[in-house]
């Protein structure tokens, strides 16, 4: 690979991650399956919202966009939908994109527009010092879930599928390998493309539930999940309280932005004398 | 009647004015009184290879827009308070990030639903304070069908000129009266531009002058690969925590409004050089105030009439200019009272100041403002 340290702002190090965190894994394995694609550096956009998870663009060296929390897709979707031929990667966390951005995150599912969303979850709010999330398991411990939460988690990847996400795979920031592989294969999907990593907040996570150091968290991690392939011959009560890691569901849907060109060119065919508007605006501001 | 004359609806002569501009992108949540623009974006747009979308919410739209801006796209929303309301925390990303944006926002009574299909003005203040923080925005008011076209045009001028987020604030009578409208010619338009870079060489994303210069902006996608974030930052972009950066980045953006604001003010006067009484407002209330003015003329009143359009930044220079030889100052507007503030405040004591506000639901009628001037006399 090329000069794994050519992909970040080198200057904008070191990161504000704690030590044993497991974002900075998640990234790695993301520009490990940027470069390995051979992608165009200069026509990446990369979108983040708010949290611990969010911080990892401003440190990549592509057109970055920092936003408000749980909108990165929103944003994601203007850019996307404005430029097509830029490929467009939302970098997000549990939080950022399941609760406050639950809505884009299935609107933007369901238009099946062509945006890869790497979910980095650590089943917390992380940034906000360890509250529970819509990821955090049943019964487990959060600063505002004092005595166990009280309320049940999300499965990510069902919730994609459901909403139409044509590409949903799920790995672990402790199974990098397989991480890098499903991020390369997500974003050659031309479709929304969901790639959940299970991943570790040692400070807040881990300390509150006392699991441990973050080695610890990630056996825990590592033990919650199956691989998809291995569970087919797998007794349904070795699977219970599992997680499937591997890819999830692929599907040919028609995308977003694709079906929206196939519209704009029927019109003009229809309306080709048309004297109104900016003919050519695709062009004014490039 | 003129090749270009046509009746038109002040959402249509909007939605005109946003793509005599160069209107390329639009994403929107229907509302009323609002939602004409977006209907008829959506048919307009693909004509000429433009993007709409209807996104899932307003949140959404104005995150959009901001995306789709950042590709070096003019774009625009439209909405009515509720909508406004929810777009607040990313108008103050925009202003702080200085993507140009054009939001409409066509007024209708609250708050919270209200009446939906009522005329108010009640977002003046929402308009000027609606996000967090110190920060500028430009907002709007056209008062005629005709300056729906005209403002909105001038609101992507301003938009890409200081790259900040500029607010059409329309009301629901301006915006669903129709009118005879004349437009100009087509080859007549401009189309505003932005300052761009040259060279990704060097290039410093926030780099200007601190007394209120506008960055050069680069598109995404061109190599410039520059980080946009909502995080206080250096002119390289880097987010920073440190007191001088930060007080040096809102002074900036602070200026760069606050001394322009002689070349942001537009307002429509009449019969204000010797008015010894002066109606200040704005909208369809100065519809109203305009023929009470008239009426007051012809019976012999030194009546005055102050028309603005451009609300924020307010023009207090122009205010007491034109309003020197007022004793007393009217402000009709349908609220309980927010544009007089302002009035108040640039008058600083030089004339009494008389609030007229209504939240009937109903436009002002000349003889409410009519019985003020004559009582004022
Ligand atoms: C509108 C808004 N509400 C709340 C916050 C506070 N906040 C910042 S980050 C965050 C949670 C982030 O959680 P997640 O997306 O899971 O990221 P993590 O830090 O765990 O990586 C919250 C609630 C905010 N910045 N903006
Ligand atoms: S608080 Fe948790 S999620 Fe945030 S950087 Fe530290 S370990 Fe990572
Ligand atoms: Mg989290």
């Amino acid at each position: 690979m090329a000069e794994f340290l050519d992909y970040f702002r080198k200057e904008r190090l070191p990161h504000i991650w704690c030590p044993g965190c497991g974002h900075g894994t998640v990234t790695g394995a993301l520009i490990r399956a940027i470069d390995k694609l051979g992608l165009d550096k200069n026509k990446i956009v990369m979108v983040s919202g708010i949290g611990c998870s969010s911080r990892a663009v401003g440190y990549l060296d592509f057109d970055t966009l920092h936003t408000t929390h749980g909108r990165a897709i929103a944003f994601a979707t203007g850019v996307k939908h404005a430029k097509p031929s830029l490929k467009v990667i939302v970098m997000t966390g549990d939080g950022d994109c399941t609760a406050i951005g639950g809505n884009h995150f299935i609107h933007a599912a369901r238009r099946n527009i062509d945006i890869t969303t790497i979910i980095m979850n650590n089943s917390t709010y992380g940034m906000t010092s360890g509250q529970y999330s819509p990821t955090t398991p049943h019964g487990m411990l959060g600063t505002t879930a004092p005595y166990g939460n009280v309320e049940h988690e999300f499965d990510v990847c069902e919730l994609a599928k459901a909403s139409g996400a044509s590409y949903v795979a799920r790995a672990t920031s402790f199974h990098v390998t397989l991480l890098t592989d499903l991020i390369e294969k997500a974003l050659m999907n031309k479709g929304f493309s969901v790639v959940e990593a299970l991943t570790q907040c040692p400070t807040y996570f881990g300390r509150k539930n006392k699991i441990g150091g973050p080695v610890e968290l990630l056996n825990w991690i590592k033990d919650r999940t199956v691989n998809v392939k291995a569970a087919a011959a797998l007794p349904p009560e070795k699977l219970a309280g599992k997680l499937l890691i591997g890819e999830l569901y692929k599907a040919e849907r028609p995308e977003y932005c694709a079906t929206y060109a196939e519209t704009t060119a029927r019109v003009q065919r229809t309306y080709n004398d048309y004297k109104g508007g900016n003919r050519g605006c695709e062009l004014n501001s490039d | 009647m003129p090749k270009n004359a046509k009746l038109m609806q002040g959402n249509e002569a909007c939605t005109m004015g946003a793509i005599a501009a160069g209107l390329q992108f639009f994403a929107g949540y229907p509302i009323t009184p609002s939602t004409e623009i977006a209907e008829m974006c959506s048919e307009e747009l693909p004509k000429f290879g433009g993007k709409f979308i209807q996104m899932e919410d307003e949140i959404g739209s104005i995150a959009a827009c901001i995306g789709a801006s950042l590709t070096g796209k003019k774009a625009m929303t439209a909405t009515s308070g509720p909508g406004f309301s929810l777009m607040q925390e990313s108008i103050g990303y925009a202003s702080l990030c200085e993507i140009p944006v054009v939001i409409v926002n066509v007024q209708r009574m609250g708050p919270s639903t209200g009446m939906p299909t009522s005329p108010a003005q009640g977002d003046i203040m929402q308009a000027r304070w609606g996000t967090h923080g110190d920060h500028q925005v430009i907002a709007l008011a056209p008062g005629n069908v005709k300056e729906c076209f005209e403002l909105t045009f001038k609101a992507f001028v301003y938009a890409e000129a200081y790259r900040v987020p500029v607010i059409v604030l329309a009301d629901e009578v301006i915006s669903h009266m129709r009118e005879k409208v004349v437009l100009p010619d087509p080859s007549s338009y401009k189309i505003p531009m932005r300052a761009m870079p040259t060279s990704p060489a060097g290039y410093k994303p926030y780099g200007a002058d601190p007394d209120g210069g506008v960055p050069l902006m680069a598109p995404f996608g061109q190599g410039y690969r520059w980080h946009c974030t909502g995080l206080f930052h250096d002119e390289s972009g880097a987010p920073s925590g440190k007191a001088a950066v930060a007080d040096q980045l809102l002074h900036r953006l602070d200026r760069k409004i606050e001394k322009n604001v002689q070349a942001l003010e537009d307002y429509y006067v009449e019969s204000m050089d010797d008015c010894d009484v002066a109606v200040v407002s704005f909208g369809s209330s100065a519809m109203a105030a305009l023929s009470a003015v008239r009426r007051a003329r012809k019976g012999g009143l030194k009546a005055g009439m102050l028309r603005l359009k451009t609300i924020w930044p307010f023009p207090d220079q122009a205010i007491r200019r034109l309003c020197a030889s007022a004793k007393k100052i009217i402000v009709p507007e349908m609220n309980l009272g927010q544009l007089v503030l302002e009035v108040e405040r640039a008058i600083h004591g030089k004339a009494e100041v008389i609030k007229l506000g209504k939240v009937t639901g109903e436009l002002f009628h000349p003889d409410e403002i009519y019985k003020a001037l004559k009582e004022a006399f």
